[in-house]
């Protein structure tokens, strides 16, 4: 089979021949620049879907680390817990279906194909609402917080606290295309965003982030691109470019300096691996699942052990349930965008050290801006960290459970913050 | 999890083989063990291992290519695929295998792991004999070339005085040396395990010898002095001084006051640390997780390998020779035991005077530097590392893997570093 075994791009253009309605757009025989919304429904062939349990059931596993934690890397039995799910337990349909039952399109942006979920709420002044996933995540992380946030009433909340929802598959990710150009950095996607809003015919909106997504909607700011009128964080990523700057004085100051530096120190490898050598990961991450589970996997301390735990004792955490793990990580799979994902990660290190190199502090962020942190996150930023990088902080607060994914583990608590985030805004329009 | 592989695990392969009574990965007289504590070993692979290594390389699902059209993103995938595609139809494993049956090979148990080693004897009576260690990803299969102009230094432009008794040990958790199941196997353990092999080969007068990590394992050898080493060669000295360190960890700018070479050390040093280095903090801080890519895709397993050495290994050596050594990583399904040993030294810098702790060794060191190598250590930077450097030169060809590359060069730089260690006595 090798030479004939199909590349992605090779398997995508198969579908799109056959006329199926598949991982790819339509209508992608469609002129080129075409600024249309197409309707988009994923259905995933049955036969890779088999390809990949196959595989799953023929890994050949490595030898059990020689330690009782995480400090080797993803341990065996909580990667033997999951494949062992995947094969047996995990039904892929039931994802699809969930994305189905949602209101999903592609369009074409800068060449490249956008996916996106737009959920519009019934309440006529709900506020627009654009927010982006991360890595290793995608629109899978975000889709419990759908309900609560364009359905206040049903969900705890007043119709004052509704949104329109948008939630797009970062370049590169899902169901978006794969950028075969140079330059997609999330600077690229925060100006590509603003476009996506635009075409909706949003004129007023707001934004929310956290991982990647931090970095694209602080982008958003920084670019002060129109109709954005506010946004709110879960993450800190001006950390990663001055984080030897901010206090470290008080406890808390000192407790998440120390959560930083031993990020950098001890939790960095999968960033520096995709920061720089994206390719060479890529190999493994498309051809055995397992590589691929253990490689999104192993994120941060926190989440690693809630997903453990998860599959090794059945005790998940808030919504990080075993069946939306792996529905991410499946997602990864089928779209086989492991090197895609990757790559985004070496545009952004690059577009950083180029800022860095410039000497020129980034534009300042002219509209206002909310925090929330979370307790499980890498680095859990206490509001003097916030307010040194935003100094006309609009809200803070810090809650009491959530970690790095906290729109997928606590979306209700996410979804409460969020709204209290955005009240002023409503009312100042 | 018996029901979830299709494919036998390596113990479940070995065991059969055992009972089977072949001479395979396992020492062909282990159902004698204890009778001589050193066995002879042959390596003859199950020819089913072969074919489903073939399978999964056929069975490959590859990525989109990179956006660049250099090495910038990593292994870029049209030449690989060629390699790959050679790789599952026309490479020939069996020929490595003949290759190393040609040579002695014995299994001994040393601190309670079994140790695959090749001897060879050189036919002169003086010979002088010398423990070569491999780094990584190499193995064994990087030192086969230098053998020959090291035992036999007469057919190969040398004189009989020039020859050695070679032992080339596979470090623990390599090739077919036994995996570790628990923590500890760093440098100084090996060293250990070394002096532990050469007295038990009945050698009281050797010297050793290695690149990547075997300048480690040989440096630590150094340190402990165990009785009869005499001194080391080393082809990736650790004599990065502590403020060069310092400025490389802060990401620049180079010290002041940097003669020329040194500028040019450093250069390459801050290229390799900003660019290159993040296969070792993986392996430093994740050697499992990196692990399952490396024991269930022999793609993802080659690509690993193959990143080092700027992602084309081609360029400087022969292609089944590439492809022998990541082979033999496959087929002993070692990549992540051997991936451990970065996490053993916590990320201590193989190349930092400091992290080596250069200043203890008291006993010869000569240094051999080659101009492809990560960096060219300057030789002030080497007189500082090493207060007892016996010997030191830079030649005008080869690179990381010197042995592998230019044995012959390598040879003679061996013989020149220690033939002042033969007459001393």
């Amino acid at each position: 089979m090798y030479g004939t075994a199909p590349t992605r791009r090779d398997v995508l253009a198969t579908f799109a021949a056959a006329g199926a309605v598949s991982l790819l757009p339509e209508q992608l025989a469609a002129a080129a620049s075409d600024r249309s919304i197409r309707p988009f429904t994923v259905k995933v062939p049955q036969a890779a879907i088999d390809d990949l349990r196959g595989r799953i059931a023929a890994t050949r596993w490595p030898t059990q680390e020689l330690v009782d934690d995480r400090s080797q890397g993803v341990q065996l039995a909580t990667l033997r817990a999951l494949a062992r799910y995947w094969t047996s337990e995990h039904d892929w349909r039931k994802c699809e279906a969930r994305l189905n039952a949602l209101p999903q399109f592609i369009t074409e942006i800068d060449g490249v194909d956008i996916h996106f979920i737009h959920v519009r709420s019934r309440h006529e002044n709900a506020l627009p609402l654009i927010m982006t996933h991360g890595w290793p995540g995608s629109v899978v992380e975000l889709l419990d917080t759908v309900a609560p946030l364009t359905d206040p009433t049903a969900h705890g909340g007043n119709p004052e606290d509704a949104f329109h929802l948008v939630l797009p598959s970062l370049p590169g990710y899902g169901f978006s295309g794969e950028p075969t150009e140079l330059g997609w950095d999330a600077g690229r996607t925060a100006r590509a965003w603003a476009e996506l809003m635009h075409r909706l015919g949003y004129t007023r909106y707001v934004a929310q982030g956290g991982d990647v997504g931090a970095l694209v909607t602080d982008l958003m700011g920084r670019q002060a691109v129109e109709g954005l009128v506010g946004y709110h964080l879960n993450l800190l990523p001006a950390v990663l470019a001055i984080g030897d700057q901010l206090p470290k004085k008080s406890e808390q100051e000192r407790t998440a300096a120390g959560a930083f530096a031993k990020f950098r120190d001890d939790g960095f490898g999968y960033f520096l691996e995709m920061a720089t050598r994206p390719q060479t990961i890529s190999y493994a991450m498309l051809d055995s699942p397992v590589a691929l589970a253990a490689w999104m996997l192993d994120h941060d301390t926190d989440s690693y052990y809630k997903i453990s735990r998860a599959f090794v004792d059945g005790k998940p955490v808030g919504n990080l349930t075993r069946d939306t793990i792996v529905d991410n990580i499946t997602l990864y799979w089928l779209t086989g965008t492991a090197a895609s994902a990757a790559r985004s990660y070496w545009e952004d290190a690059r577009a950083l050290a180029a800022a860095l190199a410039s000497g020129q502090p980034p534009p300042a962020v002219k509209v206002p801006v909310g925090f929330t942190t979370f307790p499980g996150e890498i680095w859990a930023s206490p509001r003097s960290w916030v307010e040194a990088v935003y100094p006309d902080l609009a809200y803070f607060n810090e809650v009491d459970k959530g970690g790095h994914f906290a729109a997928w583990e606590e979306p209700k608590l996410f979804s409460a913050e969020l709204r209290a985030a955005f009240r002023s805004l409503r009312s100042a329009g | 999890m018996p029901a979830m592989s299709l494919t036998p695990t390596r113990r479940g392969l070995l065991a059969a083989a055992a009972a089977a009574g072949a001479l395979g990965l396992l020492p062909g007289t282990l159902r004698a063990a204890g009778s001589d504590p050193i066995r002879p070993f042959t390596v003859n692979i199950p020819q089913a291992e072969i074919d489903e290594l073939r399978r999964r390389i056929a069975a490959t699902r590859l990525p989109d290519p990179e956006t660049v059209d250099d090495r910038s993103q990593g292994i870029k995938l049209a030449s690989f695929q060629e390699t790959m595609r050679y790789w599952g139809t026309e490479y020939d494993w069996r020929k490595a295998e003949h290759k190393l049956n040609a040579l002695p090979q014995f299994i001994t148990e040393i601190d309670g792991l079994d140790i695959h080693f090749i001897q060879v004897k050189s036919r002169h009576a003086n010979a002088l004999p010398l423990i070569i260690t491999h780094g990584w990803p190499g193995s064994v299969i990087e030192q086969l070339k230098v053998i020959g102009p090291l035992t036999d230094p007469t057919a190969h432009g040398g004189q009989a005085e020039d020859a050695f008794d070679v032992v080339i040990p596979s470090m623990p958790g390599y090739g077919f040396s036994g995996k570790p199941t628990g923590t500890g196997w760093n440098p100084e353990r090996i060293a250990r395990a070394w002096a532990e092999l050469m007295q038990r080969l009945g050698y009281n007068r050797y010297v050793a010898q290695g690149g990547d990590w075997g300048s480690p394992v040989s440096s630590a050898m150094a340190r402990q002095a165990p009785a009869g080493l005499l001194g080391i060669h080393i082809n990736l000295p650790a004599t990065i001084p502590p403020e060069v360190a310092a400025a490389l960890a802060a990401g620049g700018p180079a010290p002041a006051g940097l003669s020329e070479k040194e500028r040019a050390a450093f250069a390459s040093l801050e290229t390799f640390f900003k660019k290159y280095r993040a296969y070792g903090a993986i392996m430093g801080t994740r050697p499992q997780t990196i692990g399952y890519s490396l024991a269930d895709s022999p793609v993802g397993l080659a690509a690993w390998i193959f990143d080092y050495n700027n992602g084309e290994p081609e360029r400087v050596l022969d292609r089944d020779d590439v492809l022998d050594n990541v082979t033999l990583y496959w087929l002993t399904n070692t990549g992540t035991s051997a991936a451990r040993l970065y996490w053993e030294t916590s990320g201590q810098s193989v190349i930092l005077a400091a992290a080596q702790k250069t200043s203890d060794i008291s006993l010869p060191v000569a240094v051999t530097v080659f101009p492809g190598e990560v960096y060219r250590a300057p030789e002030t930077w080497a007189r500082r590392a090493y207060r007892n450097l016996i010997y030191f030169n830079e030649v005008d060809k080869g690179g990381h893997f010197a042995a592998w590359e230019q044995p012959e060069l390598l040879a003679s730089e061996v013989r020149a570093a220690f033939r002042q260690l033969r007459k001393s006595t």
